[in-house]
């Protein structure tokens, strides 16, 4: 295979600039496929990501372009997400291209996240070339645009090519800026392997699919190859690269090649996204730079709305990290909850998107417990523990001090609503640290906010401060020491582990008062009159009652009205009995998860 | 040809789906049409009647209910035809009950004469309240006066057994408008043999249930409604009244025959619309669609359900709970052949012990619902299902 030949690449852009569907014309235009079996977006093939119009989960596709210069091309394109929770799986991505395609919508121009890819990829060392979409909208500024990148960026834009990927304008033109201006891969086929896992997918019949970019070296069927960080070997079953959506072998892969490995691996842990595979026999002398174990900055348990359905979310979870390398989860039990899981997630959306897809994949009804960030308490005795369960939190007494995790926030937003921004950043105890203005009229706000005041609602109000037009990114910046205290509910006066949180002790009284008022929507009368208390330490700080059931009766009951009023009782009966039992108190499934949502009546 | 009471018995429900307009929390099969379907109609429906007959090979009948919509909107010799053929078809029991459901508004001295002389012997009045303004927020077609006339025609037309329907929960309803219906009604003279007394069910697919989804139906809260409910009792009882059911009240011997047979598992045959029956331990419905109906009233009925033993044993326990006498032990064990406490004791006793269920001796073993197990019947009849 001639190198020279070959385009590693990927497209970054902020979220719902246009980067699936100039990826999809790519494809389409390489002429892979034709326009008929296209689909709307090739690259995004999970229903959930069509619905939600974001890509998940990084993809790679070969396709082969004829450019001007009259030879065939490979180009291998990798999709990668857009979000900021996705940074690892961005940045694993980005260490197999050569270079990138950064797309800025036309309209909208740079964006927070805009920034933050386009950084990454340069912290990757690849080239970056920019192109401008949606140049057919009528509130299309090409030129301010391309001015914009260039002052905030810092790269050049004059030529960048104007495109339309929605309607197929300039796409010639962006696929031979891909041939000229990205780099052929560099590597010699003859040093010892060396390949990056960027992905990997598990597929009931092949195991393991590991995704790779062979650095140096070549891999072929039969090499035994080894993985360096887990130090996992086998042998290799079958090499391939990726056609849209589909597995195509091939003979070998060698210095350059995007593809894939099969090597009847059964669990994903032994091939850990960012690790290098090498050829047992003849390894190389160093793993490739870039690789760490994905830390979960988000936390909750899930549980099985069904107790009995256990076995069967453990099953899903695990299925699920064979393709999300940085899904975390272990066995925890919750007094009110049953059995269950502690999951780790990147972020909120990530969260967001498992649990939904534990639903709809895996037809799993679930409980979510309120999310909670890594604490780290700092206990008298000297020794330091990170706390991801609320419930685990040692005795007041045996606790030094406590601290949290505090991130970096960039919140891009025009100047309309800077005041209101910095109103909401100050309310969730930010610390104010600069504001620019990028050009007229927008202006960029840089807080540092502890990362527990933005995992609950801090979208939302962000979102309904600027009519949705405030673009918002933040990465960890580390722990600082905070007067923390725990939450505590009681229901009929049993303490309900499932909704204990760790909270700063200023809003400790307006969230357990918060966290009362919903519950006691959410809590059914029953015969007895029910007590639901938030205590912190011990001590009540906000109380409600639910009034006992006074009536339960069904005034009518004729000829024509049994069988549907058996079938009502039934209904009663079947929805008493999906409800928690915590103590004598039936709790609904939906009061563990209501709680995640208290209104912030701004 | 008369029976003897106590041999097997079975009821007749015959079911007139048309009314001069819909009220607005009626979720019953019932429209407005004109005489030429009418006409159809019972002519269809002697057809099915002459049908069950027949297949039924002449059965006794201990109670005859003609309900609807509104049957007295028919002119009279609709009725009579109905009667007729039932008469026909039919064996009637010595005593036998039979009632027709009216509105007050669309009856006169003619009607009352001629249901009388086709063997009616019962009449149900819908009045629902005794406030011309409360009348009105529910929909309905008439005035109090409107009833108090009907009601005396039907009087001195001969009727001594007249159940009237009231209904508390209306929108903006008070305890005291209330208890100023009841008290009317019970002040009548001759007062009503029977009253139905029941809270407002707001269903899904009415106006009312429009509304309530709107947020726009203000109805009275749980607490007033169990106040209302109480104070029935008790008033109706300062004139004679005794409840026998969740919300049926009567003078003594004059409770319902044919809905005491409905919770007491009386098999009964329907004809009509949409109309439901109940035999060989089979839940039966008709067509609920006009014209299927019209072109083969004899098609015979959908099946629903099948009642195996352990179903009848549970409708035997949450339809006779309903009645304020409850169920008997040596009933249950009469009818499937094992003691009551064997199958239920576990439940019957923890909701003795929460005083929701209470037990007598005397005459027989009976299990019944407490005063508390009333308001919270639904809770209790679960455990049973």
């Amino acid at each position: 295979m001639d190198k020279s030949l070959i385009r590693n690449f990927c497209i970054v852009a902020h979220i719902d600039h246009g980067k699936s569907t100039l990826a999809d014309r790519i494809i389409e235009k390489t002429g892979l496929l034709t326009a008929r079996e296209m689909q709307e977006q090739v690259l995004d093939n999970m229903d959930l990501e069509r619905e939600r119009g974001i890509t998940i989960k990084s993809q790679a596709v070969r396709t082969v372009y004829k450019a001007a210069d009259g030879k065939e091309y490979i180009f291998n394109l990798i999709d990668t997400p857009g979000h900021v929770d996705f940074n690892y799986e961005v940045s694993r991505s980005l260490a197999a291209c050569d270079g990138a395609i950064l797309v800025v919508d036309a309209a909208q121009g740079v964006e927070a996240q805009t920034l933050a890819n386009v950084y990454l990829a340069l912290d990757h060392n690849l080239d970056v070339f920019p192109v401008i979409n949606k140049i057919d909208l009528p509130s299309a500024e090409p030129q301010r645009v391309k001015d914009e990148i260039e002052d905030v960026i810092g790269i050049e834009a004059q030529d960048a090519p104007l495109i339309s990927a929605k309607n197929g304008i300039g796409i010639d033109e962006v696929l031979e800026a891909v041939v000229n201006r990205i780099p052929a891969p560099s590597g010699d086929e003859n040093a010892p392997l060396s390949a990056l896992i960027f992905d990997s997918l598990y597929d009931s019949y092949k195991g393991v699919i590991v995704f790779v970019r062979v650095m140096n070296g070549t891999v072929k069927k039969g090499t035994r190859i080894k993985m360096m960080a887990t130090g996992a070997s086998e042998e290799v079953v079958e090499v391939g690269y990726f056609g849209a959506g589909r597995f195509i072998p091939c003979d070998e892969l060698s210095a350059g090649m995007v593809g894939y490995i099969t090597a009847s691996i059964k669990t994903l842990s032994e091939t850990e996204v960012g690790d290098t595979v090498t050829d047992a026999d003849n390894p190389c002398s160093e793993p490739l730079p870039g690789y760490k174990k994905v830390q979960p900055v988000v936390y909750c348990g899930v549980y099985p709305a069904d107790s009995a359905k256990y076995e069967d979310l453990k099953e899903a979870l695990e299925k699920l990290q064979l393709n999300d390398a940085s899904l975390f989860y272990e066995p925890e039990t919750s007094l009110a909850l049953g059995f269950g899981f502690r999951c780790g997630f990147l972020g909120l959306l990530h969260l967001d998107i498992i649990q939904e897809r534990l639903e709809r994949e895996y037809d799993l009804d679930l409980v979510t417990t309120a999310p909670s960030v890594v604490y780290k308490i700092y206990k008298t005795d000297g020794s330091v523990i990170d706390l991801t369960n609320p419930s685990n939190l040692p005795d007041p007494s045996e606790i030094e001090h406590m601290e949290e995790p505090i991130v970096n926030a960039e919140i891009m937003v025009t100047k309309d609503f800077v005041g209101s921004i910095m109103e909401l950043c100050q309310q969730r105890r930010g610390r104010y640290i600069s504001m620019e203005y990028i050009e007229a009229g927008r202006a960029l706000i840089k807080y540092e906010l502890p990362l527990n005041e933005i995992i609950y609602d801090f979208f939302d109000a962000l979102k309904s401060r600027s009519r949705g037009y405030a673009s918002f990114d933040y990465d960890l910046k580390g722990y600082e020491k905070s007067t923390l205290v725990k939450l505590d509910i009681l229901i009929n006066k049993e303490q309900v582990d499932a909704l204990s949180f760790i909270v700063h002790s200023d809003s400790a009284y307006e969230r357990g008062r918060k966290m009362c008022e919903k519950l006691k929507d959410e809590i059914p009368r029953h015969l007895f009159e029910i007590p639901i208390q938030a205590c912190v330490g011990g001590r009540v700080i906000a109380r409600e009652t639910v009034k006992a059931m006074r009536k339960d009766v069904l005034a009518k009951c004729y000829g024509g009205d049994i069988t549907r009023k058996k079938k009502l009782l039934e209904k009663q009966k079947e929805g008493k009995k999906r409800m928690r039992q915590v103590g004598s108190v039936e709790i609904p499934q939906s009061a563990f998860m209501s709680v995640l949502k208290l209104d912030d009546d701004n | 040809m008369h029976l003897q009471k106590g041999m097997t018995m079975a009821e007749l429900y015959i079911h007139i789906p048309f009314c001069v307009r819909k009220c607005l929390y009626c979720d019953f099969l019932s429209f407005p049409a004109g005489d030429d379907v009418k006409e159809k109609y019972v002519e269809a429906l002697c057809e099915e009647i002459m049908c069950i007959g027949e297949e039924r090979c002449r059965a006794s009948l201990s109670s005859v209910f003609i309900g609807g919509g509104t049957p007295s909107i028919l002119p009279a010799e609709n009725i009579e035809r109905i009667m007729k053929c039932v008469k026909d078809c039919f064996m009637m029991d010595e005593d036998a009950e039979i009632t027709i459901e009216c509105n007050p508004g669309t009856v006169d001295e003619d009607k009352f004469r001629r249901y009388r002389e086709c063997g009616i012997n019962r009449i149900s009045f819908g009045l629902q309240s005794a406030d011309d303004e409360e009348l009105k927020r529910l929909g309905r077609i008439h005035t109090y006066s409107d009833f108090e006339t009907g009601y005396k025609i039907a009087v001195s037309a001969g009727f001594t057994n007249i159940n009237v329907d009231l209904m508390s929960d209306i929108p903006g309803q008070t305890v005291s408008s209330w208890e100023k219906t009841i008290r009317t009604v019970c002040m009548l003279d001759p007062a009503p043999a029977h009253i139905s007394a029941y809270s407002l069910i707001v269903e899904e697919e009415t106006p009312f249930g429009e509304m309530q989804k709107e947020g726009k139906l203000d109805i009275p809260d749980e607490d007033t409604d169990r106040e209302m409910y109480h104070m029935t009792s008790k008033v109706l009882s300062e004139y004679g009244y005794s409840r026998y059911e969740i919300s049926n009240y009567a003078k003594p011997g004059f409770e319902c025959r044919h809905n005491t047979g409905y919770w007491t598992g009386v098999p009964y045959y329907a004809a009509g619309l949409d109309a439901s029956s109940y035999y060989d331990h089979c839940r039966y419905m008709n067509t609920d669609d006009m014209d299927s109906y019209m072109r083969e009233p004899a098609a015979g009925p959908f099946l629903i359900e099948k009642l195996g033993t352990e179903e009848l044993m549970s409708e035997f326990m949450i339809l006779g709970l309903r009645m304020i006498r409850g169920v008997s032990r040596e009933e249950f064990k009469k009818r499937f052949s094992v003691e009551l406490d064997e199958v239920y004791g576990d439940r019957i006793r923890k909701f003795i012990s929460e005083g929701l269920l209470e037990e007598s001796v005397m005459p027989d073993s009976r299990i019944f619902l407490t005063e508390r197990g009333l308001d919270l019947a639904n809770h209790v009849m679960q455990a049973f299902i």
